[in-house]
């Protein structure tokens, strides 16, 4: 999205404020894209938009209960706030939000209302869960102008509609969330990571398959095959724990690795600097010019996707969450490989995102994985029914939503 | 009883013969029931004070016949309420005698487990329990656990995202299925997500889980199944009051512990369900933890020593650790027939709001003073890690005026757990029960929304639509 061509940059200091700006907005039949901390604005399809609306006045942490393990905060609140106040009492979001500053370049602060609006998970989702799933209430301003909440703090609640996962992911086209409410873990006392050299993807993704099929609860399971910063291919599970369940479980767990080669283990910071690259996108990222793709595909279909995949296109990728997300650079060419990749991955019942890519080509393609036509209506429906007059971020999904 | 049902459509009654004779050629002979006896078993649910006999029951066997069915029902006006075993407690699948009942009991197949991709796709009608069954011999399990696991179905379990006893650690329904095969009202089949992940566009599969069969009729799901942990030992914790008992689990959570499982059981629920289990429950104690914790016999045994070091400063007074596997089962033998256990003394309805843990202790003292106060017992058995409280209100069913006073200290109890922070409903649904609530949660514009995202679904309203939003003022 280009903002120096925007005429205004609408900063609302409340909730309050922020529906007379979108009844305004109606009225004037103007649109809005909406901006937390700007570090992801390249994700997405580009806003064309009459005016920016920006969370930067909605900050600060409206309830943190760490007995009852939930936080509350307003949209803009910088996620770094957030991650910090939770340090300090032993806790974290269960997903690892990711932080894609590397992947797209980007300076600033990201925001926790975004993380919710993108739905954007790391490498623990594989064990604790996704975004969507740690989130618990929203509050929104909707396309009328009102401030609408759904879910709440508590940890089980089934009342009425489940709008919280609707606008979870909706990257914004369904309303300006202005406060994000998010269950909690304790943060775990020390962590490591038993790595297996050498393997091919198909064995990696065996060997992470038989991790996470133990009962030693891996949190972060990813292959990088070889010819990343021209090592060979490594294969890496991650355990955290106390100290004492850490020992015991890594044991257990080389041993049951034992068919897939030695096992080297890393610990501590050591450790933890090998998942934040993985969350961070580090290995296709430290070039500037590929195009990158995240598939989301079936664990077991995944090797033989990847295999046709690189065939065809000479593409480097490394996976995550035991192969169920594939991380893949190509060349930008016409299309960034859209035909071949949304085949394959098609073939596989996944589907794929076109996360960075240069504004001309994500406007000519589609960067969500295109909907069937009786799943378009409903998402136009859905649409419709936050947004009747497309104020919010259009077109940021699909034309037209 | 006072919950209102909408007015029959004295039209759709008036054509039923034709209705029938509609029906008839989409389905099996055997999947149309049509005489009253027949009909008269699908008349409730598990929420029995309210009953109403359906037009017709239609028992569809394939996804197909279920579309062919609801194309047919939306062409002619007429409205659909599903069901799977029909244990719900809020009335979720009780019928209205304008509707037909659309079961899906026979749907009943696991389609296929997928242990490299550690998910199962199962037909909508399979019960809770037998998904577990059909993996638990290559170590996983589906971890979603309600009470009623042996009866209830995974399609009436996404229907209301039912939760259970072990939600604490891994999550309920939503937080387990990763894709559903639903059929919309005017026939169109759609599949939400599948065996990756997550899926593109908006999370309709969110949504879907917990609509109380109002947006769509589920016929399949993929679920996620987990490797079991090593072993498992649940401790019994007793206490001389409810609010050293609430406090102890606030603590335990504070402390970072995050046990498996952490029930909680006052001293009416511990005698109701001792009679009947035998489970070795101490009688002499005010409030019962049962405390479940996983792991190797050498980290469960770490991590009770902490559990037990809070509990000391809570003042326990009985800590009695499973010894067996029996002693195990007898455990939650005992908790999870707590609903059946004190239907055997009393009528009783079953409430299900949520609130902060920190909360707990407060809300319990309430309870027991409004319901001393009207003159009815009650027993509090509930998932405490949680805040997701069961007040078991009893009553003499053949007393209207004693009905009534439950009904009303029902409501009144679940307007004291949104007061405090929390909701109306944690995992068993509003259904009709809570409908008329729904006002005391949410605002008119927040109940707007919903009902707009409904519409999407099923613009005319013909699914379950007797439910969850008050009958006045919708969209």
């Amino acid at each position: 999205m280009n903002v120096t061509m925007l005429i205004e940059r609408l900063q609302p200091q409340s909730e309050q404020e922020a529906c007379e700006i979108v009844k305004q907005a109606k009225l004037d039949r103007w649109s809005l894209a909406i901006e937390g901390g700007g570090t992801r604005a390249g994700l997405g399809r580009p806003v064309q938009a009459d005016a920016v609306l920006s969370t930067r006045h909605l900050t600060g942490i409206t309830l943190y209960e760490p007995a009852e393990l939930v936080i509350s905060a307003r949209a803009g609140t910088p996620l770094a706030e957030v991650e910090a106040a939770l340090a300090a009492k032993g806790q974290m979001l269960p997903f690892e939000p990711a932080d894609y500053r590397a992947l797209y370049g980007t300076q600033g602060e990201p925001t926790i209302g975004a993380v919710a609006a993108c739905n954007l998970s790391g490498p623990r989702r594989i064990q604790t869960g996704a975004a969507r799933d740690a989130l618990i209430g929203v509050r929104l301003v909707n396309g009328e102008a009102q401030a609408v909440k759904s879910g709440g703090r508590v940890m089980k609640n089934v009342t009425g509609l489940d709008l919280v996962k609707l606008t979870c992911g909706a990257h914004g086209t369904l309303g300006l969330l202005t406060e994000v409410t998010f269950k909690l873990l304790p943060r775990p006392e020390a962590q490591a990571t038993l790595i297996l050299d050498g393997l091919d993807d198909a064995q990696a993704i065996a060997a992470m398959g038989s991790a996470l099929s133990s009962p030693f609860e891996v949190s972060g399971a990813a292959h990088l095959p070889a010819g990343h910063d021209g090592a060979g291919a490594q294969t890496l599970l991650r355990l955290e724990r106390d100290a004492q369940s850490l020992a015991y479980r890594a044991q257990k767990l080389v041993e049951r690795l034992a068919p897939f080669g030695s096992v080297r283990r890393v610990e501590g910071a050591e450790s933890a600097a090998l998942w934040r690259d993985i969350a961070q996108v580090k290995p296709l990222t430290k070039a500037h010019g590929p195009a990158i793709w995240k598939l989301s595909l079936p664990a077991h279909k995944a090797a033989a996707c990847m295999k046709a995949i690189s065939e065809n296109l000479g593409a480097r990728y490394f996976y995550d969450w035991g192969g169920g997300l594939v991380w893949l650079a190509v060349m930008p060419g016409d299309d960034a490989g859209a035909l071949r990749i949304r085949a394959a991955v098609a073939e596989a019942h996944g589907h794929a995102t076109l996360m960075r890519a240069p504004d001309e080509i994500r406007k000519a393609q589609d960067v969500f994985a295109p909907l069937g036509a009786a799943l378009m209506k409903v998402t136009s429906g859905i649409k419709q029914s936050f947004d009747p007059d497309g104020i919010f971020n259009p077109g940021r999904m699909y034309a037209g939503v | 009883m006072s919950i209102p049902f909408p007015l029959p459509d004295e039209a759709i009654l008036a054509r039923r013969d034709e209705i029938l004779a509609g029906l008839a050629p989409l389905l099996p002979p055997e999947a149309l029931i049509t005489t009253e006896d027949e009909r008269r078993a699908f008349e409730t649910d598990a929420f029995t004070a309210y009953r109403r006999v359906p037009l017709a029951v239609a028992l569809p066997t394939t996804t197909e016949e279920v579309s062919a069915v609801l194309r047919y029902c939306h062409e002619q006006g007429v409205k659909v309420v599903a069901r799977g075993a029909g244990t719900s407690l809020s009335g979720g699948a009780i019928p209205q005698t304008d509707a037909i009942v659309l079961g899906l009991s026979k749907l009943n197949r696991i389609l296929d487990v997928n242990f490299p991709n550690r998910t199962a796709r199962v037909q909508a009608g399979v019960t809770n329990l037998s998904i577990t069954e059909a993996v638990s011999a290559e170590g996983f399990f589906y971890a979603p656990d309600p009470s009623s696991q042996l009866a209830c179905t995974i399609g009436g379990n996404i229907g209301m995202n039912s939760g259970g006893a072990h939600c604490l650690k891994y999550g309920v329904t939503t937080n387990n299925i990763l894709g559903v095969r639903m059929v919309q009202m005017d026939g169109t089949i759609l599949d939400l997500g599948g065996e990756a992940m997550d899926a593109p566009g908006y999370d309709l599969l969110g949504v879907m889980v917990g609509s109380e069969g109002q947006l769509g009729i589920i016929t399949e799901a993929v679920v996620r199944i987990l490797p079991m942990a090593e072993d498992a030992r649940p401790v019994l914790f007793g206490f001389d009051t409810s609010e050293e008992a609430g406090a102890c689990v606030a603590a335990i959570i504070g402390a970072g512990i995050i046990p498996v499982a952490m029930e909680f059981m006052d001293k009416e629920a511990i005698a109701i369900c001792e009679a009947f289990a035998k489970a070795g429950y101490p009688l002499d104690v005010g409030a019962m933890l049962i405390i479940e914790v996983e792991g190797s016999g050498v980290e469960m045994d770490a991590q009770l020593a902490k559990i037990i070091d809070i509990a000391k400063q809570h003042n326990v007074r009985v800590v009695r650790e499973s010894k067996s596997a029996m002693e195990t089962a007898a455990i939650w033998k005992g908790r999870k027939s707590a609903f059946g256990a004190t239907g055997r003394l009393a009528d009783y309805i079953c409430m299900d709001g949520t609130v902060p843990t920190g909360q707990l202790s407060y809300v319990l003292k309430r309870t027991g003073e409004i319901c001393a106060a009207a003159g009815h017992r009650v027993a509090n058995v509930f998932h405490a890690g949680d805040g997701n409280m069961h007040p078991l209100i009893m009553f003499d069913v053949n007393d209207p005026k004693s009905a009534a006073s439950a009904e009303h200290i029902g409501l009144e109890l679940l307007k004291l757990c949104v007061d405090a922070g929390g909701c109306l409903t944690g995992e068993h649904g509003v259904g009709i029960e809570k409908r008329d609530l729904m006002r005391y949660q949410f605002t008119e514009d927040d109940l707007r929304q919903q009902m707009r995202v409904r519409a999407v679904f099923d613009p005319q309203w013909l699914l379950n639509p007797a439910k969850v939003f008050p009958l006045d003022g919708r969209e």
